[in-house]
């Protein structure tokens, strides 16, 4: 992995890469999800949307993949988006149980037809990236909880993608775990150059990671508050127990506080 | 046993250790399985010896109740006629799963792509399974020329609906996250069905398996009852109702003995194709890790 140390570049200065404008979400039933949902994602940028349960996160996030349609509102992308270009990480592992490690991964190539033998190496590269080469012959129920999550994200990873939406991809773990994969997706995330959007309602993630958090306020869920954690890259263990990982953490938490109060 | 070997392959590969305890817990599992096989085996000999001895203690005539060994000789000494009868039955039955298999299949997929097909279809697949197969047999007969054709559709009538609705509910089945993958990397309709829909629905569809390969059997024998001794049949059933005539009562055991132990090998050869297709990864097929 690449240990370049590169200090964040000032936010203003990546171009956008996706944007969405007034977005609304009314479901079938009635409810409303998000009403006038404004965010702009920055190329090559780490944002997380940081909010209770139930304020829309993942609704939005669905919208931005265009798994799931506005009901009012522009998703604006800069530029084309070809299939293949946006990973999605559900909470769920969300792996096809009959097929092995090696095959989920080969899923998104696979579905663009794509021979084994022409991407055996992209394949084995992506379950590399997460650690887990050696065993691209097991089947889903022989891994662990942590390591499914990760063939997860070798498969989204594996389309070489300009943007990977996570949604709450490591609340289903431990703590340790959950680290470890904080600080393998960041390594990623500065070596590949992707664009990430993670959704978390965890306060101490947000921070660890991002360069900017969403915060969204619930029914109707929207965008009440914006944090740019300026914090330099590479953060590391050292600085999830410094003064200023603290003082990011106090800030983030007291305006989740007030989402929450103004809900 | 299969499956045993799967993880013990994955072990080895994985490099872990083998421990006493594992040791005593295949011993155990070794003893389940001799279990699972003595005991019926056990029971059923008991049985039969009970049986021969009842017959032979009270010397009940052989045309009210034969003795075990004597059904015995009776199916050697008759093997020529019942053996060419059998084949006849399985001939039906095999047909009849077959052509229930490619169409409850077949017509699951269409109600799967099309909701249109599944409302204006899915009722007259209800009624075919709702009326009872004795009281259509006999239209059936009048109606098809060919006693032969006739049987098998009786056989297919009953076998075709739990395939059809158990493929049906498997293919719908398929997890929701996952179908929204499949969507966001342009999935064709046809790539959907072939790498989700279809592998998703494999366990519900041999359940629906099992079930219809002993009501092709019985669809079968019933349709041979309802011919009677009118049609051409040469069935097992037929050869009941000829026993039965002459009052040999000996050969109607055998006949019997026959079709149960057909049905016993029909259930027995499709547990195990449904545990060798799913023995790697659905649950039903998988030991559960102690
Ligand atoms: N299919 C649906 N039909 C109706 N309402 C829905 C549907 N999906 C979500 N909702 C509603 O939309 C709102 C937002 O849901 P969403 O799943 O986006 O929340 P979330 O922020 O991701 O929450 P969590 O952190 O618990 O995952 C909720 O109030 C929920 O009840
Ligand atoms: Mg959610």
């Amino acid at each position: 992995m690449v240990e370049a140390s590169l200090a964040a570049p000032p936010l203003a200065a990546k171009p956008t890469l996706v944007e969405l404008q007034g977005v609304n979400k009314t479901f079938a039933n009635g409810t409303v999800a998000l009403e006038n949902l404004n965010l702009a994602v920055g190329e090559h940028a780490f944002i997380s949307l940081l909010g209770p349960s139930g304020c829309g996160k993942s609704t939005a996030l669905r919208i931005v993949a265009g798994l799931a349609g506005a009901s009012a509102g522009r998703i604006v992308w800069n530029g084309n988006v070809e299939i293949g270009d946006i990973g999605f990480v559900f909470q769920e592992p969300t792996l096809m149980p009959w097929a092995t490690a090696f095959d989920n991964v080969y899923l998104p190539l696979r579905l663009q037809r794509m021979s084994r033998g022409a991407v055996e190496e992209r394949v084995l590269e992506a379950l590399d990236l997460v650690g887990l080469v050696d065993f691209a012959k097991a089947y889903p129920r022989e891994l662990s909880g942590g390591m499914k999550m990760r063939v997860s994200i070798a498969r989204a990873l594996v389309t070489r993608p300009k943007v990977l939406l996570m949604d709450e991809p490591f609340a289903a773990l431990d703590e340790i775990t959950r680290f470890k994969l904080n600080n393998d997706l960041l390594d990623l995330w500065r070596s590949r150059r992707f664009t990430v959007v993670f959704v978390t309602h965890s306060v101490f993630e947000s921070v660890y990671l991002s360069e900017r958090i969403l915060v969204m306020a619930t029914r109707p869920g929207r965008v009440v508050d914006e944090i740019d954690v300026t914090a330099p890259y590479p953060r590391d263990d050292a600085f999830r127990t410094s003064q200023a990982y603290n003082d990011w953490c106090r800030l983030a938490s007291a305006a989740l506080k007030r989402a929450m109060g103004e809900a | 046993m299969s499956s045993a070997i799967a993880r013990a392959a994955v072990r080895g590969r994985h490099g872990a250790q083998d421990s006493p305890m594992a040791d005593a817990r295949e011993r155990q599992s070794h003893r389940d399985r001799l279990l699972r096989w003595g005991a019926p085996v056990l029971i059923a000999g008991l049985a039969l010896i009970a049986w021969e001895l009842v017959v032979w203690w009270n010397q009940i005539p052989h045309y009210i109740l034969p003795s075990p060994s004597l059904v015995l000789q009776s199916l050697v000494r008759d093997w020529g006629t019942l053996s060419a009868s059998l084949l006849m039955t399985l001939q039906i039955t095999f047909l009849a799963l077959a052509v229930a298999i490619v169409g409850g299949v077949g017509l699951a997929v269409l109600f799967s792509l099309s909701k249109w097909v599944e409302f204006s279809l899915f009722p007259f697949a209800v009624v075919l399974q709702v009326t009872p197969i004795v009281a259509i047999a006999p239209l059936i007969l009048i109606y098809v020329d060919s006693t032969y054709a006739a049987l098998l559709i009786c056989a297919w009538i009953v076998a075709f609906f739990p395939i059809l609705a158990n493929t049906t509910l498997g293919l719908n089945s398929a997890d929701h996250n996952l179908q929204s993958l499949f969507e966001l990397y342009g999935a064709t309709r046809w790539q959907t069905m072939r790498f989700l829909r279809l592998p998703a629905a494999m366990p519900y569809f041999l359940g629906g398996l099992k079930i219809a390969g002993g009501l092709a059997l019985i669809g079968a024998i019933v349709a041979e009852f309802a011919a009677g001794t009118a049609g051409a049949g040469s069935g097992l059933a037929y050869r009941i109702l000829e026993a039965g005539y002459r009052l040999n009562i000996p050969r109607m055991f055998a006949a019997l003995l026959l079709i149960s132990l057909t049905g016993i090998a029909i259930f027995l050869t499709l547990s195990l194709l449904s545990h060798l297709l799913l023995r790697k990864w659905h649950e039903s097929a998988l030991e559960r890790e102690k």
